[in-house]
């Protein structure tokens, strides 16, 4: 079950040594480059998008990452076909990426918190929202739910997948409903929007969140660039969907820039840690004395346990 | 891998056999898809108010999001239906050109969906049930509507739908068009009108993305699998209703009376669970929806 963080996958593009103009600044940066700075431009900030399995190296603890669901690959229920069958480009995105689907979930401690992490990756068919995906947010959200982790989803989505028709569609109303099983635990569920999050991801679990993080400069729109012009026949505003406008229009919560991003998830999850541990040993119960809750001092305990996963004492250290 | 000499013969193949499945077989089987989709968007198809006015004479009309506006793509409100009161709920596309640019053809914005949310939070809190209509082409892409929160109004409408107390029923009775439609169809009952659609996306925008090209949208129709009988197969709907001889289009009184039995038959069903039960079977329906592979099965 266990697997290890591999940064070094075999890509068809991006090999060792190719250098890549920023989008930002037209500065030429080297792939090596790029890494050490979790690929963002040293220069002008711009964020690249960054693979899943990279994502995870950046947030989870060195060697605490365990995969969950692994084993789930698309089963291409509609038999689609366009110009290429889907099928065949389930099997070029797998050989791309080394991904079996557009998200992976597992659990990992980020620093020393334990906590279910499912990231996407809009390089496997556009970080596209199938069965696959929707199955696996549910499975991440009943381990969140099971051991009591909160859950962090790291979003880049083009929206649903389209070659699993309808079924793609209805992911959105399942994983829905794995929000609010999570929210009746209740178990923490923080999204991190990344460049691209659009469509049926972010009309779904990515807005349930219950603190909505975005990196910044990333798009964030329901509908794409291209169909609103097309929609309203005129080009739209610079900024138009940008996290900066988000957050101005009061969409989302808070923009990180990704050097910034494991520390300040990690504070954020643990003041919502520290509520439900609140939530779980209410203190008015204790004042009462009610029978049968083992006294003052057990309700101590059980509070102190609760707050064990509450990561800031390990900030501090 | 791409860069074998053996796999380039089977992508030919694989061309080839997709392009004999375009011109020849699939023509037929294109033809009828195609059929129901000009009849789920019928000029003359009975809309949400048409099934309103014969099925809930009575009916009271609530507007407003109490947030930003009145939101003319979606109606709702109270109606007096076989000895208790509903909550109806519906996507309403308009009939002449003035009444289309009043009503956005359907598409709602953020306080469409607003209002919704608003209208079944208050059925919940008095027991009564929400029955929706879905007729779409999908949510409106606009800029102002992506400023006030487009995706987070949609998301918002399906988990209020998720956590309701009371029996939810959704009917499709035209376009399910996307996100926009699905947003009323989180529903412990979802039936669907024989010739309505229901689909991720339309033929012509997934056309144009696959295809490059939304002339080959009837390619697209036909392998997204959009029509009542394909949507029911993949198990994603509860039920199909049949129309009246030729379409819901030819006779409104007779679409709204199946429409009419279908909910109440649904309605007595689900008003005899537990509401605890109802919503367990609402969330374990829900958690089924995909299909996919596992250890080697196929998973439904
Ligand atoms: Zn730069």
């Amino acid at each position: 079950m266990a697997q290890r963080v591999s940064v070094n996958i075999s890509r068809r593009n991006g090999a060792p040594g190719d250098a890549e103009s920023c989008p930002g600044c037209k500065q030429l940066l080297s792939a090596a480059e790029l890494k050490e700075s979790l690929n963002v431009c040293p220069n002008c900030g711009h964020h690249f998008r960054l693979g899943a399995r990279e994502r995870v190296a950046m947030l989870a603890d060195s060697g605490t990452w365990e995969e969950i669901a692994a084993h789930l690959r698309s089963a291409d229920p509609l038999e689609f076909f366009d110009l290429r069958p889907y099928s065949e480009r389930i099997e070029e995105a797998e050989y791309d990426t080394g991904l079996g689907e557009a998200m992976i979930a597992g659990t990992c401690r980020i620093h020393k918190m334990d906590t279910v992490l499912v990231v996407m990756d809009f390089s496997f068919m556009g970080g596209s929202m199938g069965s696959v995906v929707g199955e696996k947010f549910w499975r991440a959200a009943d381990t969140a739910i099971e051991y009591r982790f909160p859950l962090v989803a790291v979003c880049a989505s083009g929206g649903a997948r389209m070659q699993e028709g309808i079924l793609s569609l209805l992911q959105m109303a399942k994983t829905t409903c794995a929000v609010d099983l999570m929210s009746q635990a209740p178990v923490p569920f923080v999204s991190i929007l990344t460049h691209p999050t659009t469509g049926g991801v972010l009309a779904s679990f990515a807005t349930l969140a219950d603190v909505i993080i975005s990196e910044p400069g990333a798009l964030l729109s329901f509908s794409g660039p291209r169909v609103i012009e097309q929609t309203i026949k005129e080009s739209l505003p610079d900024d138009f969907g940008l996290a900066e406008s988000n957050l101005s229009h009061g969409q989302i919560d808070m923009i990180v820039p990704r050097n910034q991003l494991k520390d300040r998830l990690v504070q954020v999850l643990g003041m919502l840690e520290g509520g439900v541990a609140c939530a779980l040993e209410p203190l008015w119960e204790e004042e009462a004395g009610r029978p049968g809750r083992g006294g003052p001092l057990a309700g101590a305990l059980g509070r102190i346990k609760a707050l064990a996963n509450a990561p800031w004492r390990s900030l501090k250290g | 891998m791409p860069t074998l000499p053996g796999v380039h013969l089977k992508d030919e193949i694989a061309k080839i056999t997709h392009r004999l499945r375009e011109l020849g077989l699939s023509r037929q089987v294109d033809r009828a898809v195609w059929d129901k989709i000009e009849l789920a968007r019928h000029a003359e198809r009975p809309y949400t108010l048409d099934y309103i006015h014969h099925m809930f004479p009575g009916f009271i009309e609530l507007a407003g999001d109490r947030c930003f506006a009145d939101d003319a793509a979606i109606v709702g409100g109270l109606a007096a239906y076989m000895g208790r009161t509903i909550m109806v709920i519906g996507h309403q596309k308009g009939r002449d050109l003035a009444a289309r640019t009043r009503r956005n053809f359907g598409m709602p914005r953020p306080e469409g969906y607003r209002k919704a949310q608003r209208l079944m939070l208050l059925a919940n809190k008095f027991g009564i049930p929400v029955f929706t209509m879905i007729d779409t082409p999908g949510a409106y892409p606009g800029v102002a509507a992506e400023e006030r929160g487009q995706a987070g109004a949609i998301s918002a409408t399906l988990l209020c739908m998720a956590r309701l107390d009371v029996p939810i029923v959704a009917v499709i009775i035209g376009e399910g068009g996307s996100g926009g439609a699905l947003a009323l169809g989180l529903a412990d009952r979802v039936l669907m009108l024989e010739n309505s659609i229901y689909s991720v996306i339309s033929p012509e925008s997934c056309a144009a993305i696959l295809w490059k090209d939304s002339g080959e949208a009837h390619l697209a129709a036909q392998t997204l699998k959009l029509t009542s009988s394909q949507v029911a197969e993949l198990e994603v709907i509860d039920a199909v209703l049949p129309e009246p001889r030729g379409g819901a289009h030819r006779d409104h009184a007779g679409a709204a009376h199946i429409v009419k039995e279908a909910l109440e038959d649904n309605l007595r069903q689900l008003e005899a669970l537990h509401p605890q039960k109802r919503k367990q079977e609402r969330f374990a329906k829900f958690r089924r929806m995909g299909i996919w592979r596992e250890n080697g099965l196929t998973l439904f």
